[in-house]
């Protein structure tokens, strides 16, 4: 620490790295300070007092937890449907090779590529058309679609990176097809499932062009937010939106918590 | 599974395997005694590795069958074989840690207690301390001890090792060639080792079938397949040999007479592997150990009856033990010939006139119809 400006050049990723924090957090952190204010106005734009009514009734206003509910179902169900189904698909790409094989490889990673609002117009046509009902059971479709592709890139990827012996070496070692898919194949490629899984999920949970198109009555939480904005946002908007920001970062740190412990508990 | 114990011989009958058009292995007879070691050595893509995977059940062999002792065994899966298989690169499950990845084999079979096995055999590879570590942990010998504890625990009739000590380097790969031999005496268990290494077909096995283009080329114990090789491939793939085209002579019953340049050479007639007529041509053979060299002007002191040669020191190199010398001759323009250091005439060197000269009965014969440069190639290709 000679002169400032070495000991700039030292603490130059630090400064960095706290910098891009700052940049990524701020907006939390200002939602989470609103969350705690007792606005005047039917807008929750300007801080006036510290209150604690809306953390103690967050379902006080009207089709709030309603919208909440149904967006975790439909959130949970797509990413049930997409993981098994993209896991499927994953496999099938990588490891058979079948007509429209090529096709299908690029088809699948169309919706990651696709302007949202065309594919939302798309979908819509295509319900009018057959004549579906829009609701729950077409934004479940909808999600489960575009979710997809994600999967099969998380899956694809860890299958392809792995070694076609060891599923030789478990059938060689006594395991039928059932166990060896059970015991190898499917712990290996836990972690591209996983985040094919939570990669569906946060996509579904937060989705509004695709739903806002084909949900017909239906009302999930991003709608909720958007039309509540329209005419005033209840301060209880913010309180989900921060319980939900902390539920994740507790998540994060109890899987580097648990990740620490395994690698500790292994003797030297 | 009761009948490991009973054990029997591996036969391989009429096995061959297709990839389209592309033959990788060609109708092959094959019988491996019980409680053997054998190793089936080539290059790579020679169709060592495929005849070894139709073994273990991972590959269907398009014609033939495999029979493990009575029992045929060429349609049955791989899980319902009494064999295992050491991988190339081991093929450790990254997901369990050491203790598990030796439990597999049991605990799939439904064993119930399988501390005790585990732990005495994690013993036998001196890995007791790692059981609870992942494979990733581990140095690449202790994974491949890993990989043949696994294999072993389960008592196979028949353990095949595909090019198991590949990724070692060569001091590590030395001590687990001795390492695998003493398993292999210890637990009586048939081991088939798959390698390209001569060397390390030599050091190991009983019996070495030395595989080409998808066929044996020569089948014996490795001082057999060493001085009588019956192949120009199988003469040049194990070890270095000196091949000199020759014209036959005379043709005896005891011995074949044959000149090259000038130069008459004898050699037994037992030791051709063709029948060789009279006028005809023949490859005379010679390694490089058995030629002893003198300068040309003691030419006098070589006792008689021994082959003769005369030519000129092209290149020499000195490795310790031994000096490797070119010879240029003419009758083969590059003569290889390994000299023990024990006495050093400094008079031996590039340039010098020689003569080289062994006891006829270290001679071989092969037929002239082929090829006099197989296997040299490859060998450079994989080394």
């Amino acid at each position: 620490m000679r002169t400032p400006i070495t000991w700039l050049r030292r603490n130059l990723v630090v400064i960095a790295g706290l910098g891009t924090l700052a940049y990524l957090i701020l907006p939390n952190v200002v939602v989470t300070v609103f969350s705690f204010n007792n606005p005047t106005g039917r807008f929750n734009y300007a801080w006036q007092e510290f209150s604690l009514d809306a953390w103690k009734d967050p379902c006080g206003v009207a089709d709030l937890c309603g919208s909440l509910s149904l967006s975790l179902q439909i959130a949970v169900w797509a990413t049930i449907g997409a993981t098994v189904l993209g896991t499927a698909i994953a496999f099938a790409m990588v490891r058979y090779r079948f007509r429209g094989r090529g096709t299908v490889n690029s088809l699948i990673f169309l919706p990651m590529a696709m302007p949202e609002i065309v594919m939302a117009a798309s979908l819509l046509a295509l319900f009018l058309n057959m004549g579906i009902q829009l609701g729950f059971w077409t934004i479940l479709i909808a999600h489960i679609m575009f979710c997809l592709s994600f999967v099969v890139a998380a899956v694809k990827a860890r299958v392809l990176s792995m070694d076609p012996r060891l599923e030789e070496a478990a059938r060689d070692l006594y395991a039928g097809p059932a166990q060896t898919f059970l015991r190898v194949t499917l712990p290996i490629a836990a972690p591209g499932i996983a985040a094919g899984a939570l990669l569906s999920f946060a996509l579904s949970f937060d989705d509004f062009i695709i739903t806002n198109f084909n949900s017909g009555n239906t009302v999930t939480f991003p709608m909720f937010v958007w039309g509540s904005a329209q005419r005033g946002t209840p301060v209880q908007i913010n309180v989900i939106g921060t319980a939900m920001f902390v539920i994740a970062v507790l998540v994060v740190l109890a899987g580097q918590t648990i990740g620490n412990r395994r690698k500790k508990a292994q003797p030297k | 599974m009761t009948d490991n114990t009973a054990g029997g011989d591996v036969r391989l009958a009429g096995i061959s395997k297709h990839y389209g058009s592309f033959t990788a292995v060609h109708p092959l007879d094959l019988t491996i005694p019980q409680g053997s070691f054998f190793a089936l050595l080539g290059a790579s893509g020679c169709g060592k590795t495929t005849t070894l995977r139709m073994i273990a059940g991972l590959e269907e062999p398009s014609t033939g069958t495999v029979s493990l002792g009575d029992r045929e065994v060429t349609h049955l899966p791989p899980y319902k074989r009494p064999v295992n298989t050491v991988f190339q690169s081991y093929a450790l499950f990254p997901h369990l840690n050491i203790y598990e990845n030796v439990a597999f084999g049991l605990r799939r079979r439904g064993v119930k207690s399988v501390k005790k096995q585990v732990d005495d055999m994690l013993e036998l590879v001196q890995l007791g301390q790692f059981a609870e570590r992942k494979p990733h942990q581990l140095s690449g010998g202790q994974q491949q001890r890993v990989a043949v504890a696994r294999a072993l625990i389960n008592h196979p009739q028949v353990l095949l090792l595909d090019e198991p000590l590949g990724a070692l380097d060569l001091k590590l790969r030395r001590q687990m060639q001795l390492e695998l031999k003493r398993i292999q005496t210890e637990v009586g268990i048939t081991f088939v080792h798959v390698t390209h290494d001569q060397e390390e077909a030599m050091t190991m096995a009983d019996t070495v079938a030395v595989m080409n283009g998808g066929r044996v080329e020569q089948l014996g114990a490795p001082a057999e397949l060493y001085e009588n090789p019956k192949t120009t491939f199988v003469a040049n793939f194990l070890g270095t040999s000196n091949l000199i085209e020759a014209e036959v002579l005379e043709s005896g019953s005891d011995d074949v007479v044959v000149s090259s340049a000038g130069a008459k050479l004898r050699l037994p007639a037992g030791r051709c592997s063709t029948t060789p007529q009279a006028g005809g041509k023949l490859l005379v053979g010679v390694r490089p150990e058995k030629i002893s060299l003198v300068h040309a002007d003691e030419e006098d002191t070589i006792a008689a009856g021994r082959n003769k040669i005369t030519g000129t020191i092209a290149d020499s190199s000195f490795i310790g033990v031994s000096t490797q010398f070119v010879i240029d001759s003419p009758v083969c323009p590059e003569l290889e010939v390994y000299v023990q250091n024990i006495e050093r005439d400094a008079r031996l060197t590039p340039g010098a006139r020689v003569v080289l000269h062994w006891n006829p009965d270290h001679t071989f014969g092969l037929d002239a119809a082929q090829a006099i440069d197989a296997g040299i190639e490859t060998v450079e290709e994989s080394a």
